[in-house]
């Protein structure tokens, strides 16, 4: 079946088996990587992409389910001259990684997050990241992440921290 | 995991949708959110030949009131409705178990008439639609019918729908200042209740405590004779015959069934 949509603000149209998932197409169609297949049972986040702005599990979603409509993976959150958004770059500063796989995964539920709630407190960022596991056990500074991207920390305490 | 190949079809209309199901018989599927039916395929749990996908029906969406009722179209999803004015207002236990499912990006798919036609014992929303006592509107070849949620889980995974019938719409009563109480008991988060209870107007409804969600009928025998939230909720397990996994045997469940069910009665949400 072929389908039209949007990826990262690019408009594509491309011919797909019904069965195919959304981080297949993604990773292996469009060849952007930045969406892992991690439990592959809805659990992890770590296919989490924007679908129409709002965060969802691209493991759990068709190629097909995403036709007409838009997709923005991390990939495309970084600006034409490679300045990244102020969620990636709050998890850059406040060492909000570790190995690094979960990272697209919380980047993007972060950016949902703050779209629907600019002004979270701590546990409301711990609770809109309850379907992204991170198993370096980096939830602290994935935490401190978000709320520096909210603005909720001070620069002079982001950098200490970041720099501790 | 992959599921097994299907043909897609996309309905335009709930009629069109019938139509698509009255010509694929017993092979076709309904799709909307996809987040109960594309796991179970991925695993070859399920393997239909043809998916009918109704998420871009625009009249199985949206909320309204209706006399005494709110009416939840089935596409809406969980976010939609727990994030709804409305709902929060009038049926303040439903917009707390809507956003109880899952995590943010499950109810940003997952859908009300997807969970309750999915009938998981554990799930939310269907313990939720049974101690509210709602209903659920049901589209067929022969018009629309409207089955009590009392009615309308008949087994494990298996409701009162008909393969070539369609889920359209919920219904549930409004009473903003009605006292509630939702207690939900997980080990790990974006988990199913290991045991669930959902209280309203003297109703209580239990998940995880038997093949479908059920009515705990001796504990609201007990409050109707007077009894107190604590006297009431020692009946909680009263003829449940809830499973055992790793989580938690038979005799935990049926103690969490009533310790919880005290707490909902006193209005505790958790």
């Amino acid at each position: 079946m072929e389908i039209k949509l949007t990826v990262n603000g690019t408009a594509r149209s491309d011919d797909v088996e019904p069965r195919l998932l959304l981080v297949h197409y993604l990773r292996e169609v469009c060849g952007l990587r930045a969406a892992n297949v991690g439990c592959d049972t809805t659990s992890c986040g770590a296919c989490t992409v924007l679908l129409d702005g709002e965060s969802v599990k691209s493991c759990t979603v068709l190629a097909v389910q995403a036709n007409g409509r838009s997709v923005t993976t991390a990939e495309g959150l970084v600006a034409e001259d490679g300045t990244m958004s102020a969620v990636q770059q709050a998890f850059r500063e406040n060492h909000g990684l570790q190995c690094g796989f979960c990272t697209p995964g919380m980047v993007m539920a972060a950016t949902s997050l703050l779209a629907e709630n600019p002004d979270p407190t701590e546990q409301q960022v711990r609770e809109g990241l309850e379907g992204n596991f991170c198993r370096c056990t980096g939830y602290h500074n994935i935490v401190r992440a978000v709320l520096a991207a909210a603005g909720k920390l001070s620069g002079t305490e982001a950098s200490s921290e970041a720099s501790a | 995991m992959i599921p097994a190949a299907f043909d897609y079809e996309v309905a335009d209309s709930a009629a069109h949708a019938l139509s698509l199901l009255a010509e694929h018989g017993e092979d076709a599927k309904l799709l909307a959110g996809g987040h109960s039916l594309l796991p179970m395929m991925k695993v070859r749990l399920a393997q239909p030949a043809v998916l009918v996908d109704i998420a871009r029906v625009g009249e199985l969406s949206g909320i309204r009131s209706d006399g005494g009722e709110l009416v939840i179209g089935a596409t809406t999803r969980h976010a939609d409705v727990a994030g709804s004015d409305l709902v929060r207002a009038e049926v303040p236990l439903l917009a707390y178990a809507a956003a109880q499912v899952g995590d943010p990006q499950i109810r940003h798919r997952g859908t009300i008439g997807g969970s309750l036609a999915h009938a998981d014992p554990s799930a939310d929303l269907p313990m939720t639609l049974l101690a509210l006592g709602g209903s659920v509107e049901i589209t067929g070849p022969a018009g629309v019918r409207t089955v009590a949620a009392d009615d309308f889980f008949v087994g494990p995974f298996e409701t009162a729908l008909s393969p070539d019938e369609l889920l359209s719409a919920v219904r549930v009563p409004r009473g903003g200042s009605v006292p509630w109480g939702y207690q939900k008991f997980v080990r790990r988060a974006n988990d199913w209740a290991i045991v669930g209870v959902a209280a309203y107007d003297g109703r209580v409804a239990l998940a995880s405590m038997g093949g479908t969600p059920l009515r705990a009928l001796a504990v609201e025998e007990a409050l109707r004779g007077g009894a107190s939230a604590a006297e009431a909720a020692a009946h909680a397990a009263d003829g449940t015959s809830p499973g055992y996994d790793f989580h938690a045997d038979t005799e935990y469940r049926k103690h969490l069934a009533r310790v919880l069910t005290k707490r909902a009665l006193q209005g505790e949400t958790g």
